[in-house]
């Protein structure tokens, strides 16, 4: 829901049902970002009721635009995210694998072996 | 920027950028410092916040935007422990407010199977009924929940979207006390067995109803019958039965979120700190270097000689420091020692209590991410 004006939409206040904290805050971490943003903040107008404002004024471009523009950033660093996060760790676990491959060579060549970590 | 007289055409135009020792197009490391470090004083942290503005240093000609290109080429991920059920891991280059996200969703939003209706058929123990049914919630299921659906008021208990546990024990007149642990929790592959007493006219000739209705066994998906459907930890003390005593019931588990009630979280918690920092500001040496090794509780400083019997002391693991400030509480130790916290690197822990591993938690809360993005860009479209 967007509460604007009619002849200015450079500047408008998004109202979200079901949401809290927890997305407004990156939406508006990555509406900061951008730089056409001149000011955007969110609130939460009672805790009772998962709803929140966030709102965006621009240099110009339609704001809605650049919320969407906002979100579409967050959820390409979001799949980057998981991304690098999946290889890294399959790396981790090669990496152990190969680790505990060598520990066990380790153990079979030293007969009798002290602690080998 | 320059201030330039017009009309004396003699004066040359001046920049200070011009300088040869201003670097150009970064910020000054005293603003640097302040930027992405968090200064961790005696009394209280200093520049705690994250300068999100793109245009904040605009004045000086600094672009603060991170654009997606700078982050995808900066943002690493370092994997340091992994396990079954806990992992640690390192987030570089990510801010504080999308590292939050993740946590609350990993907390709240990533949905998991836990008991939510109990059908008690007999309770003669001193374990109150709301009592147990509670303690039974708590109990974490060993299930994919990925593999179920949710389950709203309107719809039938069928194979999608439950999954039933029987619970039947008694101890018998004479024998010792009994503890009823969590193994005794059965699963019932084919549905429930508590029978519905229809009023008046039931078919005779159909199985009698029960209370809940499974069109095919869940044993026949093959995931079930390589890792049978249990709870994770079979040590989990539900009630203790005295002799005389018996609990019969059914409990049916259905798939959930963290929000509704903290039984459906995934997680027993997850955690992030920012990476310590601990920097020497000038040489500590000799007594004050034994003195910083000895006031430190973790062990973060080391000695070492340089010679002629005279020794420094070491930042060696800046990582393990929990902050603690012991090595800047005595007079004149905030000028030789400086705490820091960096601001876009994070030590992340999630400890699983069972049903996902960690990894496998933290793509899930990445993926919900993303879809909380997508449904607010399809309703502004």
């Amino acid at each position: 829901m967007e509460h604007g004006s009619f002849s200015d939409n450079s500047a408008a206040t998004f109202s979200l049902t079901d949401e809290d904290h927890t997305l407004a805050n990156s939406v508006r971490f990555t509406l900061n970002q951008d730089p056409r943003v001149t000011f955007s903040g969110y609130s939460i107008p009672h805790p009772s009721q998962a709803r929140v404002n966030i709102r965006v004024q621009t240099t110009g471009d339609p704001a809605s635009e650049v919320l969407k523009d906002a979100c579409q950033d967050l959820m390409l660093m979001c799949r980057h995210v998981r991304s690098t996060f999946d290889k890294a760790v399959e790396d981790y676990k090669a990496s152990n694998a190969v680790k505990a491959m060598k520990i066990d060579s380790k153990e079979e060549d030293s007969s009798d072996s002290e602690d080998s970590e | 920027m320059a201030e330039q007289d017009e009309g004396r055409g003699k004066e040359k135009k001046f920049s200070i950028w011009d300088l040869p020792d201003v670097p150009m197009g970064q910020l000054p490391p005293h603003l640097e410092l302040q930027r992405t470090r968090v200064l961790c004083n005696k009394d209280a942290p200093i520049h705690t916040e994250s300068i999100q503005y793109s245009g904040a240093y605009s004045s000086i000609g600094v672009d603060n935007s991170v654009r997606l290109d700078n982050f995808c080429n900066n943002f690493r991920v370092e994997v340091i422990q992994l396990n079954e059920d806990d992992m640690v891991f390192d987030m570089i280059g990510i801010d504080a407010a999308i590292a939050n996200s993740f946590r609350r969703i990993l907390i709240a939003e990533v949905p998991t199977m836990a008991i939510e209706k109990v059908l008690i058929a007999n309770n003669t123990s001193v374990v109150q009924d709301e009592v147990l049914a509670h303690r039974l919630g708590l109990v974490p299921i060993r299930v994919d929940p990925r593999l179920f659906d949710y389950m709203s008021e309107n719809d039938q208990p069928n194979e999608k979207n439950t999954v039933v546990f029987k619970l039947h024990v008694n101890c018998k007149k004479g024998s010792p006390r009994i503890t009823v642990k969590s193994d005794e929790l059965k699963w019932l592959p084919n549905g429930s067995e508590l029978v519905k007493e229809s009023t008046a006219n039931s078919d005779s000739s159909s199985k009698p109803e029960t209370y809940t209705y499974f069109s095919c066994s869940q044993e026949s998906v093959p995931e079930f019958v390589k890792n049978p459907i249990a709870p994770k930890y079979p040590d989990i003390i539900l009630a203790k039965l005295g002799p005389g005593q018996e609990i019969e019931l059914e409990a049916h588990a259905v798939k959930g979120i963290g929000k509704t009630h903290a039984k459906w979280s995934p997680v027993a918690t997850a955690w992030y700190r920012m990476l310590p920092e601990v920097i020497l500001l000038e040489d500590v040496k000799d007594d004050l270097a034994e003195e910083l090794k000895s006031k430190c509780p973790v062990n973060v400083y080391d000695i070492e000689d340089i010679g002629k019997g005279k020794k420094r002391a070491t930042v060696a693991r800046p990582r393990s420091c929990t902050l603690c400030r012991e090595c800047i509480r005595g007079d004149d130790w905030e000028k030789r020692v400086a705490l820091r916290r960096v601001k876009n690197h994070f030590i992340f822990t999630i400890e699983s209590t069972g049903a996902l591993p960690p990894e496998v938690l933290f793509t899930e809360a990445v993926k919900i991410l993303e879809d909380k993005c997508e449904r607010v860009i399809t309703e502004l479209s």
